[in-house]
Formats: structure tokens, C-alpha cells, sequence
């Protein structure tokens, strides 16, 4: 064997071991993370945790019944402004849009999808909490819809793009107007990628913490109504996170499993749904 | 582009196809649609030049000529599909029964010319769902089961897929799925139906049922198809029209343009000269 064919035979060789080690890095990543909360907040995690106010500084035990809650009417909230708004704006990009408008419009979302979360969270500060003088709810789930919007919009876009245009003319041509065909047929062949899309942004915003930290806000206790400030699991894990407390660390963690572990729920679900495979064939 | 495809021979012509139709000619015929001074453009680029054309009332007229000379565009005139396309823009006049279809409302024209595309494009529902979606859509008052029944007899499908109307349209092979959207198309009860060479994406037997099946369907509608395959339009047309470039050169009545064609260029074509 010549010194050069060698050579480029250690090259190939030394190329697809770093490869395969750096993909190895970004899973193991991921595992390490899941793997570093199971040891800190593992032994935390109790019924308790899911049943129980935070207990006063101090005293051991508690749990962080309010955050679960309140981050499940913050994300609430947030669905019911993202979801609608992204979908029908989608809806219109993909089937109604042309030339300008479309371009401006998807510009504009992916600007707002970079927007940082910390500027959403000061707009809705000043759009919402400001003006009732009070952290609350609404201004959380505003400020969290507002960023699942553009994440909503760009892929329900991409997957009623994806829609044959077969399709669409086989509907047209039995004299379905636009808005049926678009209801009755392109909707209903792209709805699993729709949920997906959903999903993921659900999860995506899930874990925010800037947006929250001056609209929600944050509450020890039950929070009184959708007009005053909440508790969320993110807060929490950043109030938890930062006190001098050895137990409060040990139920930050915890709050952090449980948030991971909300959110790898939400993607395997998405995942799923996604390979039961498009319900229409590529041609 | 498809001369490779095709055998450079002459069509022999059925000979109960001659009879039926070799003393017609198309202006003797009452007339479903009427084309008349049509010129097409996609932007500034004409691609139908000045067409003029009949086409008769439950007869099977299909549009010839190779691949680009604006047989499928002159299709989709016919239940104005081409305004889907930016830029599209036709001029003359296209009548359905008297009536100018520009004027109309492209919605009910739709209803009645219906259209059968070249890839057979099932929605992803179920086979009753398929058929009974134009009715729906409609907001037709005509039972639903007994309407699918009969448009799946009328296209030759009933007994195939009786027992299992409730699966997936994908599950039907290429052949009945396209069976299936004549199906769908015949449920609204078109006065014409477009079809947009229906067998190319299909095999053989395919293609012998559906090409059986368009002659059979004329009793109940006006047929118009665009074929590349010069043998399917002399089996089952009653007129063809030879297009080149945007140009109606020839239309005669079919056992005419097959066996005597007034053009040298439509003998050319016929005679796989070109194509």
C-alpha cells in the first residue's frame, strides 16, 4: 500500500469518527440533562409536589401545586390566542396570499419568531400590565401567545403547502368554492402535520421564563384570578433556583423534571401523530 | 416528446365506430358547447390562437397533437380550471347551451362541466365520501346511498367496491381510483365531463375498462378528452380535433381525420411523422 493511499485512508477514517462523535455529543446532551434532574430532583418528587402550596421558608415538604396550575392557564390562554391567529393566518398564506403580501407576511413572522422572549415579555408588560396596574394571567398568556404565533403560523403554512395540488383541483372542479375546498379538503389532508405544528409550538413556549417574569409575574399561593399574578413551573425553577436554600434547590430541580418531562411528552406525542404517516401520497 | 412511445403506423379504425359516425359532421349536431374565437395567454405568452369549435351534444370529442400544442389548455376553458393559474387570461367566447360561461358564476359552471384529471386524485377520504363529496358540497337534498350506488354503476366500479365503501379510496388500485373520480365527478350530474388524458398514469387493462367505460357514459353526458395516444382517440371519439402550437389545424368527424385528413400536417402526426 502506498504512504498515500495510506494517508487518505487514515484521513476517511479519522473524519467519520468525528462525525459520529460529535453526533454522539448532541444526544448525549440531552440525556445528561434528563439523567443530572433525575439525580438532584428525583428523591423531591412526590405526591406532595403535585398537591401542596410552597411551604414557607424554613419549614421542609411543600410542592408547587399553584405553578402546575398556573402554567396550565398561562398555556391555555396562550393557545387560544397562538393557535387560532397562526392557523388562519397560515391558511391564508398558503392558499389566499400572493406575491407581496404573502412575502411580507412570513418575513414578519420570522422576524417575530427571533424576536427575544425577554422583549415580548417587556411589550406585554407594557401593553397589558401597565394599564391594570396589576401582574396577571392574561398578560402572561398574552405575552405567550404572542410568541407561539409565528412558530404556529410557519409550519401549519408548510404542511398546507405540502397539500397536492391534485388535490385542490380535483375539489374545484366539482364546484367547491375556495373556502370549501379549503375547508373541506386541504385542511382535513393536512390536519395530523397541523396538530404537530401546534404541538410542538405548545411545548416550545411551555418552558419561557423571561416573558413570564414581569407579566405573570409569580404567587406563593393560589393565584386569586385570571386579573392577578400567577405562579409558573419556570418562574418557579428560576425563584427556587437563585434563593440560599438547600431544599428549595433540591424542589427546583424537581420542577424542572417535571417541565422536561411535560415537554418531551408533548414532542413524542407530536412525533407520533407524524408517523402515522401523511394521509396523502406524494406524486 | 412521446414519438419514442408510440408506433409510427397508421389507425386502424373499428369499424362500428365508422358507421356511427362517418355521415355526421360536427355542424349538423346540436351543440352542447360552442367555442368561438378563442385566443389564451399565460402573461404575454398566446398559446391558443383563434379557436373555434363544437362540441356535441352526448357525443365523445377528443383534442389530439403533441405534447404542448394546447390540448389540456383548451380543456380547461371549458369549466374555466385555467383561472387557478396566475396569470392566465382568455379572450373570444365559450358557450354552454346558448350561455356564455365567463358571464356565469365559475362555482355552478363547475357543477355542470365536470373534469377528470390525468393522475387519478382521490381525496383522502373514504370511497362513499369520495362520491358523495360534490353532492355535499352542494348541499344536494338526493339520498346520499342511492346516489353513490348509481354513479359507482355508471362507472363501472359498483361491483368492486360494494362491500367496502367505507375504506380508503387509497386502497383501490391506480385503475379504479380513476374509476372512482368519474365517479365522483358523474354524482353532480355534469352536463359534460372534462377529462385530461385520463389513462396516461394507468396500465393497459386499465385503460381498456375506462376507454370501454367513456363510451358507454356518452348517453349521459358530452364527453371532451385530450389524448396523446392516437389509437384511444380513434377507438373512442366520435370527433377529434388536431391541435399544433396553439392552432386548431383539423377537426373532422374521427374514421374522417384518421383515414382521409384534409392537412398534410394532421397526416404527418397520424402517420407518426412527428410528435
Amino acid at each position: 500500500m502506498s504512504s498515500n493511499l495510506r494517508w487518505r485512508k487514515f484521513v476517511s477514517g479519522f473524519m467519520l469518527t468525528m462525525t459520529g462523535v460529535c453526533a454522539l455529543v448532541a444526544v448525549s446532551v440531552l440525556f445528561f440533562i434528563l439523567g443530572y434532574l433525575v439525580f438532584h430532583g428525583g428523591t423531591s418528587i412526590s405526591w406532595n409536589f403535585f398537591t401542596k402550596l410552597p411551604a414557607p421558608v424554613g419549614e421542609g415538604g411543600g410542592g408547587m401545586a399553584n405553578a402546575i396550575v398556573g402554567s396550565a392557564k398561562l398555556l391555555l390562554l396562550a393557545s387560544l390566542i397562538g393557535v387560532p391567529v397562526g392557523f388562519f393566518g397560515a391558511i391564508y398564506l398558503a392558499e389566499f396570499g400572493g406575491g407581496a403580501t404573502t412575502f411580507v407576511v412570513r418575513y414578519a413572522a420570522d422576524l417575530l419568531n427571533g424576536v427575544p422572549s425577554i422583549v415580548i415579555g417587556i411589550f406585554a408588560y407594557g401593553l397589558v400590565v401597565l394599564p391594570f396596574k396589576h401582574f396577571s394571567t392574561l398578560a402572561g398568556g398574552f405575552a405567550l401567545g404572542l410568541m407561539m404565533i409565528p412558530v404556529t403560523l410557519r409550519s401549519t403554512e408548510e404542511f398546507l403547502r405540502g397539500v397536492p395540488r391534485a388535490l385542490r383541483e380535483a375539489a374545484m372542479a366539482l364546484g367547491a368554492s375556495k373556502w370549501k375546498t379549503v375547508a373541506t379538503v386541504i385542511v382535513p389532508a393536512a390536519y395530523r402535520g397541523i396538530l404537530t405544528a401546534v404541538l410542538l409550538a405548545f411545548a416550545r413556549v411551555a418552558g419561557e421564563t423571561a416573558p413570564l417574569l414581569f407579566t405573570a409575574f409569580g404567587n406563593r399561593f393560589w393565584s386569586p384570578g385570571w386579573d392577578q399574578p400567577t405562579s409558573s413551573l419556570p418562574v418557579m425553577i428560576f425563584t427556587y433556583a437563585i434563593a440560599p436554600y438547600e431544599d428549595w434547590h433540591r424542589q427546583a430541580w424537581a420542577a424542572g423534571l417535571v417541565l422536561l418531562g411535560l415537554i418531551l411528552v408533548i414532542n413524542i406525542v407530536a412525533r407520533a401523530i407524524l408517523a402515522r404517516g401523511i394521509a396523502v401520497p406524494r406524486s | 416528446m412521446h414519438a419514442s412511445a408510440r408506433p409510427a403506423v397508421s389507425v386502424n379504425i373499428p369499424p362500428t365506430a365508422t358507421s356511427a359516425a362517418n355521415r355526421e359532421t360536427p355542424a349538423a349536431l346540436s351543440m352542447r358547447m360552442t367555442i368561438s374565437k378563442v385566443n389564451f395567454f399565460y402573461g404575454s405568452k398566446q398559446t391558443l390562437f383563434n379557436i373555434n369549435l363544437g362540441i356535441a351534444v352526448n357525443k365523445v370529442t377528443a383534442l389530439i397533437g403533441p405534447s404542448g400544442c394546447g390540448k389540456s389548455t383548451l380543456l380547461r376553458t371549458l369549466n374555466r380550471m385555467y383561472e387557478t393559474v396566475r396569470n392566465a387570461r382568455l379572450e373570444g367566447e365559450i358557450l354552454l347551451d346558448g350561455q356564455n360561461i365567463l358571464a356565469q358564476d365559475v362555482t355552478s359552471l363547475r357543477r355542470r362541466v365536470g373534469m377528470v384529471f390525468q393522475r387519478p386524485n382521490p381525496f383522502p377520504k373514504s370511497i362513499f365520501d369520495n362520491v358523495a363529496y360534490g353532492l355535499r358540497i352542494n348541499g344536494s337534498k338526493v339520498p346520499l346511498a342511492e346516489a353513490v350506488e348509481k354513479s359507482l354503476r355508471h362507472a363501472a366500479l359498483w361491483d368492486e367496491v360494494k362491500d367496502h365503501l367505507h375504506k380508503s379510496a387509497y386502497e383501490l388500485s391506480g385503475g379504479q381510483q380513476q374509476r372512482l373520480c368519474i365517479a365522483r365527478a358523474l354524482a353532480v350530474e355534469p352536463e359534460v365531463l372534462l377529462l385530461d388524458e385520463p389513462c396516461s398514469a394507468l396500465d393497459p387493462i386499465s385503460t381498456a375498462k375506462i376507454e370501454e367505460l367513456l363510451v358507454q357514459l356518452k348517453d349521459l353526458c358530452t364527453i371532451v378528452t385530450v389524448t396523446h395516444n392516437m389509437q384511444q382517440a380513434a377507438r373512442i371519439s366520435d370527433f377529434t380535433a388536431f391541435l399544433l402550437i396553439g392552432q386548431l389545424i383539423e377537426f373532422s368527424p374521427t374514421p374522417q381525420l384518421f383515414t382521409t385528413p384534409g392537412d398534410p400536417r394532421t397526416e404527418a402526426y397520424i402517420t407518426g411523422r412527428f410528435g
